[in-house]
């Protein structure tokens, strides 16, 4: 049966309620891309999300419209999700030992100690 | 904009969903959600949970996209510039949504084109609100304002789950929802502030409202194993009743400051509760809409495979066949 909308714009187009048309077939989307904003000069751009597109230009068009709709934004990157290299969130053992090489930390250098005790030992000569 | 997931409610499967997960796996994956730790795509989850969280976030993607059908169907009609700029930036949003919540979805494994039809052939559901006519302006101003706002409420408690994906497509949609509640109220408070014309019209639109708003957070909740699992799995944030509770303590005092009604007799805050009462809506009616009876389920998924078919042509010229689908990472 012909649908009959409130919408004057669908009435006029006789849709078919029944109709199966539109289905799509397999691996009729496009690849997709990771989206990279940076909202300030001077900041780091980061990962806001992804878009489906068919190539670079229109998933930065996509991008744009998606990610930066409002707010601020001065700069945008598009990367194919097929290109970027990942970890395993299973393999976070990797990052372990990080937090324990306090020899790379400023804090980890206390150097006051040695100098009030040289301080007095020679106050004391 | 989004309304209840229709989280199939099998109590008798309880026993048999978690029977063949791996125990250990299992305690580990529980205390890092217990411990408020969020999951990513790549990390081991029981099936139970990708299935049903699959189904959630995919019903959400599809209420977003059809949810901008009735509101879309005033952007030509919209009175003034101003107006018709506003809605047509809401329905790019809801539009926008849907784009971030299937990307979500597909983190799990479920590819969009399959998403897509499920919608087109009826087999995945989306919001039951959005099958409703928007007979006059000031129906597509209450949608705004309070569909939104109930949207609003699943969605706040929904960025706090445990899918990572989710809660982060989460926190940017509800960012952008508050543009459309501040929208739609200032559409209500114009009509209801205005000539008794512009007042009768709202509150004829509210009438016919008022009850797809009561069924949009879904049938009151049986209290079963399988809820309780999804609620300690985070997928479920709170039971149907507690979020139309908070809905109604949000906006029924709003509603009723402007001097409107609301057609159910009932409904008062019971001040030593500090609870609602109200007349239970007609849940036979929201079931006939879900299976499809509702007055344009027809017509909204006829004009989805419309847009569908007549972009298939773009979408044919523009594929480039050497480039191969991965899904998205985070």
């Amino acid at each position: 049966m012909i649908i009959k909308s409130l919408d004057p714009r669908i009435d006029r187009a006789a849709l078919d309620d029944e109709s199966k048309v539109g289905e799509l077939s397999g691996n009729e989307h496009f690849q997709t891309y990771e989206v990279f904003q940076q909202v300030k000069r001077g900041t780091h751009h980061q990962h806001v999300g992804n878009v489906h597109a068919p190539n670079a230009e229109m998933a930065m068009l996509f991008a744009k419209e998606q990610y930066c709709r409002r707010g601020a934004a001065v700069n945008l990157w598009v990367v194919k999700t097929a290109d970027v290299f990942v970890t395993e969130y299973q393999d976070a053992d990797i990052f372990e030992t990080t937090e324990d090489k306090l020899y790379r930390d400023p804090n980890s250098y206390k150097v006051m100690d040695r100098i009030n005790a040289f301080k007095a030992r020679n106050n004391n000569a | 904009m989004y309304g209840n997931a229709y989280i199939e409610n099998d109590g008798n499967k309880v026993n048999s969903i978690l029977a063949d997960e791996d125990p250990i796996k299992l305690a580990e994956f529980e205390a890092r959600i217990a411990a408020g730790d969020k999951i990513e795509p790549k990390d081991w989850m029981p099936k139970e949970y990708r299935k049903q969280l699959v189904r959630m976030i995919e019903q959400h993607a599809h209420s977003e996209i059809i949810g901008s059908l009735p509101e879309g169907t005033w952007i030509t009609r919209a009175p003034g510039f101003r107006r018709k700029l506003a809605l047509m930036a809401k329905v790019q949003d809801e539009v926008g949504h849907a784009q971030l919540l299937y990307s979500a979805a597909e983190t799990l494994g479920k590819s969009r084109e399959d998403m897509t039809n499920d919608l087109i052939n009826g087999k995945s559901k989306y919001s039951n609100v959005f099958n409703y006519p928007a007979p006059t302006w000031a129906d597509s101003a209450v949608i705004a304002w309070l569909i939104d706002a109930g949207a609003i409420v699943n969605q706040l408690a929904n960025s706090k789950g445990s899918y990572g994906p989710y809660c982060r497509a989460l926190d940017r949609i509800c960012a952008e929802e508050s543009f459309h509640l501040k929208y739609g109220h200032d559409n209500v408070v114009f009509l209801a502030t205005g000539t008794p014309v512009q007042r009768a019209m709202v509150q004829e639109a509210l009438n016919r409202w008022w009850e797809p708003i009561m069924h949009f957070f879904g049938p009151p909740d049986k209290a079963s194993q399988h809820s309780e699992i999804l609620m300690r799995w985070k997928v479920k944030m709170g039971s149907n009743d507690s979020m139309r509770q908070t809905f109604l303590n949000m906006y029924v005092p709003k509603i009723w400051d402007l001097g409107l009604t609301l057609p159910d007799p009932n409904l008062r805050k019971n001040e030593e509760t500090g609870q609602w009462e109200y007349t239970e809506p007609d849940w036979d009616t929201f079931k006939q809409v879900i299976n499809g009876n509702g007055p344009c389920n027809k017509e909204r998924l006829a004009v989805r495979r419309m847009a569908e078919e007549n972009g298939r042509w773009v979408r044919k010229a523009l594929m480039n066949k050497s480039e191969e689908y991965v899904t998205p990472l985070a």
